[in-house]
């Protein structure tokens, strides 16, 4: 079994044969810095009660807080792959890089795959969570059901559909109806979103 | 506001009643008439002054029994009028900042003044300045100042706030000591203690000066909280600082137990300041829960709160410019929703108008007072200030920024540290503390001449070259037109986000505090605070707000003489052109106008009603439609037991179209929700009434299950203690649901028909009405579409 990980897009595959080979690849090839993969691989056995070495979407569900969160189950769905039932260690933490504050220093190299925390990676990221079909688009009925669940129960039916109407009449720009990646990209351009969807502690 | 000229008025004739300060020989403004008072007792006024003169006057003038008033009112009116004449051309005040041109006025008329060799007014005295022209400044700023980046950054605010004052004022001491040692200056007499309450008094940056520049140069918003932060919380060291200097000049020995002694009452003077404005906006909130019936004077509540709070704590010598601050602060928000919207209107108005109103006439008599006080010039001392005190804000701002950049999200570079450090403008409050330093501070002129030169040069030079510099060095800007729905759902949701994935890593960080206090607040704080007790989630008052506005443009462009506009807007948004596109909104836009407005919904309903008919708009007949339907389902609703419930009062009636946010706990059935299903005709062996093709809210937190063929499926058994069917189930909860807690089913129910259902506490459920299987307790709820 091999295990691919990228340093600064450069894809490098190493073998393992059991966790600890893991933790030490990783160590190796950092795309979070070395204590931070401890931390997270400490926290990701502990969610794995059965020691596995792979989470499920139970484990997940046990955090008590996430499952309070209202969208709390699709950002547990956007740790799994589609057609994958299990999420190991790597596909983990390769997750949670998305939300590592951008690294100004290093200069971007155009040949290279862009890097996971880019800005335009965290806006595909949350364009995913609304996006649930994948096929590109956050249609009319996505954004309602993200709606609904954010406001948790405080407005009329008729009034979300307005909400979701206008705001697809804000950003639709090429009016079918639907908000396109690019569309949300130019939406939120004067956000920023690297403040936003950073958390310090991956740094 | 007549009120509030009253109150102004009213204070400063209770002022120069019996205070000694005000004993100078009253000015002449510029331009009027001196007139001899007539002859009179001094018991009061008589109808006859001249009792010699037997003929009754048919003219009389009585000039020293208006004077003080008159002259206050002539120098609010001299100073508008300088301001007005501002913005006549608009470039000027595109490249001087206004505290500029007011403070030059002030110099031309001060110079007026001291060649007829007259004195000005005392306003500049201790008591004036600091009752009644700083409350009004700080209290606009705390009233409008942003809470959520205020409250993200607030460890920095402190932090540059409390260290950086501290770091400033014993640099700048220090080495004016040293400076002083130097013979050539000639002010060796200044010791040490003269020299760090000279200190403490020109350190602290200056709310007043610093506001009017960086409200017109648009920073980024994270530089701007954090000056603006820094600037109303410095008070607090400042004041400690101030007092311990004098206190310790006075002392011959100094103690260490006296720095152990400081440091407490720091913290006193701090924290006792927040808890005394958190107090108080409490009581305020409180008291606005209870004003429904007295509109009229509602606004007066929060003035004479905070200027409450701010004398309270000057009784007791804490930071009050902390405590008023905080004041707004917590009032804002609980009052904002108590308060009728004209009250709020009206609110916002009276405290922009008064703090415009004390920074026009601070500065004006800034300029004026710079002529008519005794200066001592002494050039190196001055120069030697100007030079150090830039020089430690500096090294200041440079040294705590990399302190405190790590634990940031958003580190600080150097453009930002530059303007942080450039843009610590001082001004009035120093000048006012330098006034009040007690005579027996030898050099008291040489500190008023430095503290002038200082804030002269701040003000002047700093102010007006801030904005070319800040172009030039092209730091972050902030675009303050953010407020798009698109951008406050995905925020929304990236903060929902990143609170998962903390969670998810098993680290909190001020999300977990913010959720804290949020819940602490809807659960405990609202209840107490608010009258009419509705979360609101942000996205939707900013939907509403931005409705509103629609509607408002809508009615203001399709009937022209229909100014309704404008009165419900507030201020804020008024400079904001709103350039939303109207394409498909036009009747939506009043249908939810009606909708949405809920607060005041049955009131603006006929209100609008009333416009729509003398004016024609265009689509109202859809919107009339909705008015009937509406109507007709509440009647319907009350078909005395149709359903089993809490008593529906007229209140209730009234408030039917409003969703009540409450809490599910376990068997609370006192709010519910009717929800009418369509009939099916044929299949009906039992003699309920058909319920009509509509549905209606109560009040509940419930989501709507919207779809009209939701068929139900009886799979349990009907308890006849409580009523109700209860169902068994094992299921899974899909993700993503909304939720359904206890059914209530009318006694006559068999199986799989269509019948109205009546919903208590939902918990879960799927709203898409394909198949709702719900695991919570005792409830199956098997749909079928």
């Amino acid at each position: 079994m091999h295990i691919v990980i990228k340093l600064f897009g450069v894809p490098l595959s190493c073998p393992i044969t059991n966790s600890m080979n893991i933790w030490f690849s990783c160590f190796l090839f950092i795309i979070v810095t070395p204590a931070h993969i401890v931390r997270l691989y400490d926290r990701f056995e502990a969610l794995d009660k059965e020691k596995t070495g792979h989470l499920r979407p139970q484990d997940f569900g046990a955090i008590n807080r996430l499952a309070m969160n209202p969208i709390g189950d699709r950002i547990i769905g956007a740790f799994f792959s589609p057609g994958q039932e299990t999420v190991d260690f790597h596909s983990f933490v390769r997750i949670l890089a998305h939300f590592r504050p951008a690294d100004k220093k290093h200069p971007k190299d155009p040949s290279m795959p862009e890097p996971v925390n880019s800005r335009t990676s965290k806006l595909k990221f949350a364009f995913q969570l609304y996006d649930q079909d994948k096929d590109g688009k956050i249609s009319r009925a996505e954004l309602l059901q993200v709606l609904r669940s954010m406001l948790e129960m405080q407005v009329t039916e008729e009034q979300l559909e307005s909400i979701a109407d206008r705001t697809i009449q804000e950003a639709d720009l090429d009016n079918d109806d639907a908000i396109s990646f690019e569309e949300f990209r130019k939406s939120l351009e004067k956000v920023n979103i690297d403040h936003k969807m950073s958390i310090r502690f991956l740094r | 506001m007549k009120l509030a000229v009253n109150f102004l008025t009213i204070g400063l004739v209770i002022l120069s009643l019996p205070c000694g300060s005000y004993t100078e020989i009253p000015p002449k403004p510029p331009g009027s008439v001196t007139v001899l008072p007539p002859v009179k007792p001094a018991g009061g006024p008589q109808a006859f002054p001249d009792a010699e003169n037997s003929n009754l006057p048919v003219f009389t003038m009585d000039y020293a029994r208006i004077q003080v008033p008159f002259e206050v009112t002539l120098w609010v009116l001299l100073a508008s009028f300088a301001k007005i004449g501002f913005h006549v051309y608009h470039k000027i005040t595109f490249w001087v900042p206004e505290s500029c041109l007011l403070i030059s006025i002030g110099l031309i008329v001060g110079a007026i003044m001291h060649s007829v060799h007259e004195e000005p007014p005392a306003v500049l005295s201790y008591n004036v300045f600091f009752l009644f022209m700083l409350p009004p400044i700080v209290l606009e700023s705390g009233y409008f100042m942003p809470t959520r980046p205020f409250f993200e950054n607030v460890g920095t605010v402190l932090w540059f706030a409390v260290v950086g004052t501290l770091w400033n004022s014993i640099g700048i001491g220090m080495s004016l000591y040293a400076v002083c040692q130097i013979e050539a200056f000639e002010v060796q007499d200044i010791n040490l203690q003269e020299n760090m309450l000279f200190a403490a008094i020109i350190s602290a940056v200056d709310p007043v000066a610093v506001l009017s520049v960086f409200e017109d140069v648009s920073v980024n918003e994270q530089l701007y909280i954090v000056v603006f932060g820094e600037c109303l919380f410095n008070d607090a060291v400042t004041v400690v600082l101030y007092n311990m200097f004098i206190f310790v000049a006075d002392m011959p020995v100094v103690e260490p137990v006296d720095v152990f002694l400081g440091v407490a009452r720091f913290f006193v003077v701090g924290l006792g300041g927040m808890g005394f404005g958190v107090i108080f906006g409490f009581v305020a909130s409180f008291t606005t829960r209870f004003t429904s019936n007295v509109r009229e004077i509602e606004p007066l509540f929060i003035f004479m709160y905070s200027y409450l709070a701010y004398l309270v704590a000057e009784l007791f010598s804490i930071s009050s410019i902390m405590a008023i601050v905080t004041c707004a602060l917590t009032m804002k928000y609980y009052v904002e929703e108590n308060v009728s919207q004209r009250s709020c209107t009206t609110i916002r108005h009276v405290v922009k108008m008064l703090g415009t109103i004390s920074e026009t006439l601070i500065f004006f008599f800034l300029g004026v007072v710079t002529i008519t006080t005794e200066h001592e010039w002494n050039w190196g001392y001055i120069m030697f200030t100007l030079l150090l005190a830039l020089v430690w804000r500096g090294l200041g701002v440079l040294v705590l920024t990399q302190i405190i950049n790590p634990f940031r999200t958003i580190p600080f570079n150097f453009k930002d540290q530059f303007i942080l450090g450039y843009g610590g403008l001082r001004g009035a409050i120093s000048f006012a503390l330098v006034f009040t330093l007690p005579d027996s501070i030898g050099r008291k002129k040489l500190f008023v001449t430095t503290t002038i030169c200082m804030i002269m040069f701040t003000v002047f030079i700093q102010g007006i070259s801030i904005r070319p510099l800040i172009e030039f060095i092209n730091v972050r800007r902030t675009n303050r037109n953010l407020e798009t729905i698109n951008v406050e759902i995905h925020s929304r949701l990236i903060e929902h986000t990143i609170a998962g994935v903390e969670d998810l890593c098993g680290q909190w960080s001020h999300y977990y505090w913010k959720d804290k206090f949020l819940k602490f607040n809807n659960r405990i704080l609202r209840k107490i605070l608010i009258r009419d007790n509705r979360a609101e989630s942000s996205i939707v008052a900013l939907y509403k707000k931005l409705e509103l506005q629609n509607a408002m443009e809508i009615l203001d462009t399709v009937s022209g003489d229909i100014n309704a506009g404008s009165s419900i807007v507030s201020l804020q948004y008024e400079k904001k052109s709103s350039g939303k596109p109207k394409r498909k909104f036009v009747a939506a836009d009043l249908m939810n106008m009606h909708d949405i407005l809920s607060k005041n919904m049955y009131k603006i309903r006929q209100r609008t009603t009333a416009y729509t008919t003398k004016h024609s708009l265009p689509n109202d007949s859809r919107t009339k439609e909705i008015l009937i339907r509406r109507h007709t389902s509440i009647r319907r609703s009350l078909r005395p037991g149709s359903f089993n419930g809490p008593v529906w009062n007229t209140r209730t009636y009234s408030t039917s179209q409003k969703y009540r946010h409450t809490y599910s706990f376990k068997g609370f059935t006192l709010f519910f929700t009717i929800l009418y299903i369509t009939v099916s005709p044929a299949t009906q062996p039992h003699t309920i009434t058909p319920p009509p093709p509509c549905f209606m809210v109560g009040t509940t937190h419930v989501e709507i299950i919207r779809s009209p063929t939701l068929r139900l499926t009886k799979h349990g058994g009907w308890n006849r203690k409580s009523q109700t069917w209860t169902h068994q189930t094992k299921g899974q909860i899909s993700t993503g649901l909304m939720s359904i807690a206890r059914v209530f089913w009318p006694k006559q129910v068999s199986s799989s028909y269509w019948c109205p259902l009546v919903v208590v506490s939902l918990q879960q459920f799927d709203h898409e009405g394909l198949v709702h299987t719900v695991s919570s307790e005792h409830l199956m709820l098997r749909c079928v579409r």
